[in-house]
Order: structure tokens, then sequence, then C-alpha cells
């Protein structure tokens, strides 16, 4: 039995090692990103150009890759993150210094998203792409013109139980500010009790807090209005063409994912080759062909399928104001807790 | 087989759930007395404010105020939790028995049929009932088809989905160590119950109900408890409309960054679901072995 | 009179609850399949039969290779939480455990009772807190424990059915120990080992919140790339490859009661 017991258990062992060999052999790269995320067709173009093997993993939310990067999970080479989290990220010493500066192609980004604000000089990220949060609403069911978010921050009787809204604090808080016309990561007590009355007010108009399956959601009418990702509402309209992204008065929040390195990255060279993949207008088209969101890449556009390129979910008017939130800190997050968890208590 | 030998057998098993689950329950004890840092994860020095945070919490301006926003949270959970229970045991009693009563073929072939759905994923049993509760799920188109309504009805991302779904999930926990214990019952007494008049009720009452009791119980901790800390039904079915404990602790470790606090109610939670058993095991039985 | 108390078996309605209790049990099962075949890219309209949904899910790369670390990390999960759990079994049904079987059941039964959630993050804690990086190891070990339980019914069941006669004949008759397990107890066992062992492996194959949580890199498996993929929307690929997952542990299930010829965890 026990000759038999080790036999079994050297076996399984064996397994595992030969698993966590082959994942630290050269010639290879790691992608740790969201899912439905990596374009299986860059991913091969890149793997036959370069001879590197892609694997990818999935998360499903920034908070999920902090955990795990905390927690200490290793491997990853790659991994995409927003731009508050990159700050969070490298302030946490999480990922490592890349210079993405001097990175190959590096000229080729549009001169607004260099030297961003979350990551100066873009020590630590490269863009990946970017998008807008609002609203989209169905206008053969809601048919009233719409300028503002108050239609559905303060919504009229017949969108009860209609709308949908995200199921992250941060962003549920970050446009609902925006609204208000408050700063973000807002920690002053008469601001976050408005917050806390407007939501409250608007929960029973609330028919779900979620951030995923809204395409589906507002191509099958479930729900009439939706908080949602520009890109994310570009493929349901896609779908059902009397659906209709808001760029509202009040303005919007804007956020850009970015490609970063965790500190312990077994394949730093080869994320940075991927890097600069990424950099050239033709495979960022392919990239945002597939994401279904614009990248920081100048040109890319005309590699992009046009029914993307050219969405109206991506051509706000010229004076529309966005604005990238910011990541918080500890005590304006406990706030936002406070107000989310009372919000669905 | 000797002391020493039955010890070394047993080793293996003991070190590995001691190990991976026992000592990181004890970590998660450790944690909650700690204070949180900043973007997620525990710093010194040791405090009770993740247990003091349950009750009181810091209002907007500040101020330490009485909360009730996470008891409130908690009571759901128990309740919902403890309707699972009742509506299980409600539905398995009745169906432990008729199978009893069957013949001894029949009866294997349909303790497969209840057991059967248990061992397929959670995930995509719970996702079964998106498809068919949504507005456009099956449902309602057929109650559309059949002209019964015009709007469709609001089935999902409510408690009654959620309930739903926890039954759907932990019935089979239910219906086996019921059966276990009605199988057991001696033929004879209730045959002597009925010689002597006794009506189905008085049966049940006198007879069964008493003899079961270990079974319902043992059914019931093993719904109840999973069902307190279930994650999957309220995330798909609920529609994060409100919280539950399982959510409220995947919620502090995430975006709420307040790891003390998501483990003080992990620990509150293991605390109460091991007292439950604590207190059956000193009743007779274990859990796991009615179940087996 | 009489004629009463021999139909003391007869439940009035009992049918009919059986029949609702069994439909509401494999009716969404069964829609769900339904829909698997539906041609149809929306995916409660009906547009005809087809399997080109699941052509697509094999034809995935990330579909094949999340299940193969799946089946990979289930393999070993199983022969080491089946491996235990025949020790453990002896142990408990054989052994002489004084003073110490209470806490040994307690333990054992302790992956069934904590909910899922509170496992899978304090794990993630403690994995963390020592800094165990195994790759597909930190599954295997997580898996393994709580597969031990699942793995040990179905032999603690048939241990106890099967009764010590033929054990204590063979030793009247001085075999060793050793060759009592052997030449007896293995042989009787064996069938029951073969359905824990299928249990137990069923049992990670389906686990998606641990999973989730202690994952490594290169390490995602197949049911937390379908909650990715459930997150994402209500698709066709959803419903063929959870038809796929659902079949796969049918077959498994039935395996296991075949080999030992009665239910698993009943009894």
């Amino acid at each position: 039995m026990t000759r038999f017991a080790k036999l079994l258990l050297g076996a399984a062992l064996g397994l595992a090692v030969a698993a966590q060999a082959q994942a630290q052999s050269k010639g290879e790269l790691h992608i740790y990103n969201w899912t439905d995320y990596t374009s299986p067709e860059l991913v091969k173009k890149f793997s036959e150009e370069t001879g590197i093997k892609v694997t990818v993993d999935t998360y499903d939310s920034n908070e999920t890759l902090l955990a795990k990067l905390k927690s200490g999970a290793a491997g990853y080479d790659i991994a995409v993150a927003s731009h508050d989290f990159v700050q969070i990220l490298s302030r946490e010493g999480l990922i490592q210094k890349i210079h993405a500066a001097k990175l190959q192609g590096y000229g080729n980004m549009e001169t607004r998203w260099q030297n961003p604000a979350w990551d100066p000089g873009n020590e630590y990220s490269i863009p990946y792409d970017w998008g807008t949060t609002s609203f989209g609403y169905d206008t053969a069911v809601y048919t009233k013109p719409v300028d503002s978010l108050k239609t559905f921050y303060e919504p009229p009787a017949e969108l009860k139980g209609k709308i949908g809204m995200f199921g992250s604090p941060t962003e549920v808080m970050s446009l609902a500010l925006v609204y208000l016309g408050k700063p973000q990561c807002n920690s002053n007590p008469a601001d976050l009790k408005a917050v806390s009355a407007l939501l409250e007010k608007q929960k029973p108009f609330v028919k779900l807090y979620n951030s995923d399956g809204i395409q589906d959601r507002m191509a099958a009418g479930e729900t009439v209005a939706h908080q949602v990702w520009s890109g994310d509402f570009r493929r349901a309209r896609a779908q059902k063409a009397s659906l209709k992204f808001l760029f509202a008065k009040e303005g919007g929040i804007a956020w850009m994912d970015n490609m970063v390195v965790p500190t312990h990255a077994p394949n730093v060279e080869n994320a940075k080759l991927f890097m600069e993949f990424l950099l050239k207008p033709e495979n960022s088209g392919l990239h945002s062909t597939f994401s279904g969101y614009p990248t920081a890449v100048k040109g890319a556009e005309k590699f992009t399928d046009q029914a993307v390129a050219t969405a109206p979910e991506y051509l706000p008017p010229k004076d529309w104001k966005y604005t990238f939130a910011p990541s918080c800190d500890e005590k304006a997050i406990r706030a936002y807790d406070r107000i989310w968890t009372k919000l669905r208590q | 087989m000797n002391r020493l030998r039955s010890l070394l057998l047993l080793a293996p098993s003991m070190l590995t759930i001691g190990i991976f689950m026992a000592v990181p329950m004890l970590v998660a004890l450790a944690y909650s007395f700690m204070t949180s840092s900043p973007y997620g994860g525990v710093q010194m020095p040791f405090s009770v404010g993740a247990y003091v945070q349950m009750l009181y919490d810091e209002d907007f301006d500040g101020v330490q105020v009485f909360t009730p926003d996470y008891l409130m949270i908690i009571l759901r959970s128990v309740v919902l939790a403890g309707l699972t229970t009742l509506a299980c045991l409600a539905v398995a009693f009745p169906a432990a028995w008729f199978i009893v009563c069957r013949p001894p073929r029949q009866r294997q072939l349909l303790l497969f049929l209840v057991s059967l759905p248990f061992w397929i994923n959670t995930l995509i049993r719970t996702y079964c009932w998106v498809l068919l509760l949504r507005d456009e799920g099956l449902i309602n188109h057929l109650f559309e088809g059949a002209g019964a309504i015009d709007e469709p009805l609001p089935l999902l991302y409510n408690d009654g989905a959620i309930l739903l779904g926890l039954i759907y999930t932990f019935l089979p926990f239910m219906v086996l160590p019921i059966y276990s214990t009605l199988e057991r019952v001696d033929h004879r007494l209730i045959e002597a119950a009925y010689d002597l008049y006794a009506s189905r009720r008085l049966v049940f009452r006198r007879i069964l109900w008493p003899l079961a009791r270990p079974g319902v119980a043992a059914g019931a901790l093993l719904v109840f408890a999973p069902a307190l800390g279930s994650f999957l039904a309220p995330d798909l079915l609920g529609g994060g409309r409100k919280l539950l404990i399982g959510s409220l602790i995947q919620l502090e470790f995430t975006s709420g960054r307040n790891w003390p606090f998501g483990s003080a109610i992990a620990v509150l939670v293991s605390a109460a679901v091991l007292i439950a058993m604590l207190v059956q095991a000193r009743r007779g039985r274990s859990a796991a072995e009615l179940a087996a | 009179m009489s004629q009463r108390t021999f139909n003391w078996r007869h439940m009035p309605g009992g049918r009919s609850l059986m029949t609702g209790l069994l439909l509401f049990l494999y009716a969404p099962l069964a829609i769900l399949v339904i829909y698997a075949f539906n041609s149809s890219r929306i995916v409660t309209v009906w547009g005809g039969f087809s399997t080109r949904w699941f052509q697509l899910v094999l034809d995935n790369p990330d579909i094949r290779r999340t299940a193969y670390t799946s089946i990979v990390v289930a393999i070993a999960a199983t022969i080491l939480a089946t491996t235990f759990a025949v020790a453990a079994v002896l142990a408990l049904e054989r052994g002489k455990l004084p003073g110490l079987r209470g806490t040994a059941e307690g333990l054992i039964a302790l992956p069934l009772v904590v909910p899922e959630i509170v496992v899978a993050i304090t794990t993630l804690v403690f994995f963390s807190a020592i800094g165990l990086k195994l790759g597909a190891g930190n599954l295997i070990v997580a898996h393994t424990v709580f597969c031990i339980p699942f793995a040990l019914l179905p032999m603690r069941a048939r241990l106890r059915d099967m009764g010590q006669s033929a054990e204590n004949a063979a030793r009247d008759l001085y075999a060793s120990e050793w060759r009592v397990f052997r030449r007896i107890t293995f042989p009787l066992l064996g069938p029951a080992i073969a359905s824990g062992a299928m249990l137990a492996f069923v049992t990670s194959l389906d686990d998606f919140i641990i999973s989730m949580m202690v994952s490594d890199a290169g390490t995602t498996t197949l049911p937390v790339y379908v909650y990715g993929m459930m997150r994402v929307g209500v698709t066709p690929e959803v419903n063929a490859v959870s038809a796929i997952l659902l079949g796969v542990s049918l077959l498994l299930v039935m395996a296991a009661l075949l080999l030992t010829g009665r239910k698993p965890a009943a009894h």
C-alpha cells in the first residue's frame, strides 16, 4: 500500500512540477487579462513573428488582479490594468519599471496619451485601449430627447425597474459624482451624503447592479437604460439599432486600460516585445477590431474594422468633458464601501 | 489494527485538511484582529475594529454610530438560508418517505435520479435558471405565447429567484440523510400503529418524525451551512440588488479593500457552522456520516 | 381494516410529488441542453437544430487549454484524495482510534460544511502568507482538500455493508494484516474506491470559486473560464460548453454508480 501510495504521490507531484517547469521555460509570454479582451488572431500573429508561445489567463476585475498580485501569484509577464490601478500597483511595488518611453514605436502613440497623469513618463505602463463610461438607452422605448444624466439618476416613472447599473462601487460613485458636479475621490461628508441620497432614491428604478452581460440585456430589451462602457454598448447597438449612447452635458468618465509588467515577471523582454508589437498601427488596429475599443496608437484606425473605427460611441461632441477617475485614498474607498453596502443592505 | 497504524493511516487526510483548511481559517481569524492596509492586505497593530464595525461604523462625518446595515445583511442571509432549509425539508421529507415505500429496485433508481444533479457543476445549474427566468426566458415566452401576460414578469433579480436557486442547488443534501434514517425505521412499528387505529398524521408525528430527526438535523446542516455563504445564486440570480454574507465577504476582500472586516465576517459564519456541527456531533451521529 | 394495514406503503399524492420533484430537478438541465443545439445566435429564439456551437467550442484554443488544466488538476487531486481517503477509511472503520474518532470525522466533514467562499478566500490568504507558488500545484493542493470527503463517502458505506467476517476468517487462518488487506479488503473495496475516485474527479472538475482564487499563471481552469464567458453574456457558446461539462459529469457519475452497483451519496 505504501509503495503504491508513494508511486501515486510521485506521479501527482510530477504533474505539478511539469506544469511549473512548462511555465518558466524560455520563449514564453504569460498574459493576464480580462475575459474576452485578448484577440486570438493578434496572439497568433505575434507568435508567428517572434516564435514566442503565448498563454492567456483571465480575471474578472481589477480587484481580483490586485488580490492575485498581492498574494504573490507569479508567472504573469503582462497584466492589463485600468489607469487607476496602475497607480495602486506601482505604489504597492507589484509592477516594475519598464521605461515604456524607450520602447520602439513609442512615438506612434498619440501625444495626448503620452506621459499620462497616472504614470508620469510612462515608466510603468503603456496604453492598451481606452473608452468612456456613461449611460446608453433604447430610443425606441424611451422616446423623449435626453441630454442629461438626470434622466437616469432621477428617472421619470416610466423607467421604474428598467435601469441597469454597474456592479462595482467605484464606477457607480465616480459617474454619480460627475452628475452632481462634485470632485472625484471625495471624502467630504456633505458630498458623500448627497451621493448616498441620490443612489437610494434611484434604487427603485434600478433592475440590477451588474457590470456583466450588458450587451445582452440591452439587445434583449431587459433593461431600457444601462450604465455602460462605450465599447460594450457599441456591440449592443450592433444588435439593436435603436440604442443610443449618451454624451451628457454634465460630462462623463473616461478610463484607459494599460499593459504593465508584474514585479516578478519571468519573461520581461518578451513582454516588451509584445508591447512594441502592439505599438505598430496594423497590430493595434487588429486589437481594436477585436476588443471594440479605440487604442492610443496613431493610424490604427486605418487597420480597424470601420464599424468600430467610426462608431458614434467613440465620437463625442468636441467640447464634451470627460474625467479620468484617479485611484482614491483609503478614506474615500471606505466611504464608498459604506454607501455601497448601505444601498444594498 | 493497532493504534499507531490507525493513526498513520489517518494522518495524510488529517494533515492535508488540517494544514490547508483548518490553518487557513486560523489565519483568517488572526487577520480579523488586525488593521487593514490602504490597498488590501493587513498590517499591525492588533485591533478589534473589524468586529466593532459590524455594529458601530463611522458615518460620513467620521463619527462612530450604530449601523444596522451589516446586521441586516447577516439577518437576511440567515432568513434566506433558513427558508431554503425549510423548503427543502418540506419537499424532501415526503419525497424520501415515498422512496422508502417503493420496491427496492425502484428505490435505487429514484435515489439515483434525485442525487444525480448534485454532481453537475453548480455554476451551470444556477445558469439554467437564468435561461428560464429572464425577461426573454422560456417561462416568460410561454406565458406571452399563451397570451396570459403582455409585459414580461420580473422573475429574475429578486430574493425569490435567489431562494429558488438555493433550493435547486441543495435539495439533494436534504433528501439523502432523511432517506437513510427513514429506511431504517422498523416496518412493524408502523404496522402496529395502524393496527391500533393511528391516523397517518399520528404515525408521522409519533413514529416517523422522531425517528427521522437525526437525518433531518444532518440535512438541515448540510443545506443551511452552504446556503448561508452562497455566492453564485445571489450573484447570478439576485442581480446584486441586495447583499448577502457571501457577496459581502467577497466585496470586502476586493473593492472594499478591508480584509480584516471580510475575515471577521468569514470567521463569524464559520464559527456558527462549526458550533452547529459540534452540537450535532454531541447529539449523536455527525452530519457527514449521515450524508454518506 | 386489513387492507389499510397492508397499504401503509401507499402514500396519497406521492407519485405526483415525485414526478414534480424530478421535473423540477431535470427540466432546467434539459432546457439548457436543448438550447445548446439551437442554431440561432439569439439564445431564446429557436432557429433549428445545429451542432455548430459545439464545433466553435471545441475549436476555441482557450477552452481546450483550460480544459486540459482542469483535467490535469482533477487527475492529480483525485489520485491524492483517493489514496488518502482509502487510508483514512481503513483507520476509521477498522482501526482503533480511542477518543480521536470524533475529531477526525469533524475535520473530514469540514470541507462539506464551510461555505466555499470562506474556503476560497482563507486559502488564498494562507497561500500568500506562506508564499506557496507551485503553479498547478496550488490548485492540486486546494482541490485535494475538498475531494477527500467525497472520495471517502462510497468507501465508508462499502466497508460498513460488507462487515468484517471475511477479514476475520482470513485472520483466523493466520493471514498477516497486509495480506488481509491485499487479498480480502482491497478487492472487496475496489469498486467503492473506483467510485470514490470518480466522485472526487467530478468534484474537482466542478469547483470554480476556490479555483478562481488560488490559480496561478497558466492555470486557469475550465469552470473559471466559463464563468468569465457567462459574465460577458448569455451566448450559445456558453450553452454548448455547459452542455459538454454536464454530459461529462453525468457519464462519470453513472460509471461510478455502475461500478459499485449502488447509489453514490446515499448511504
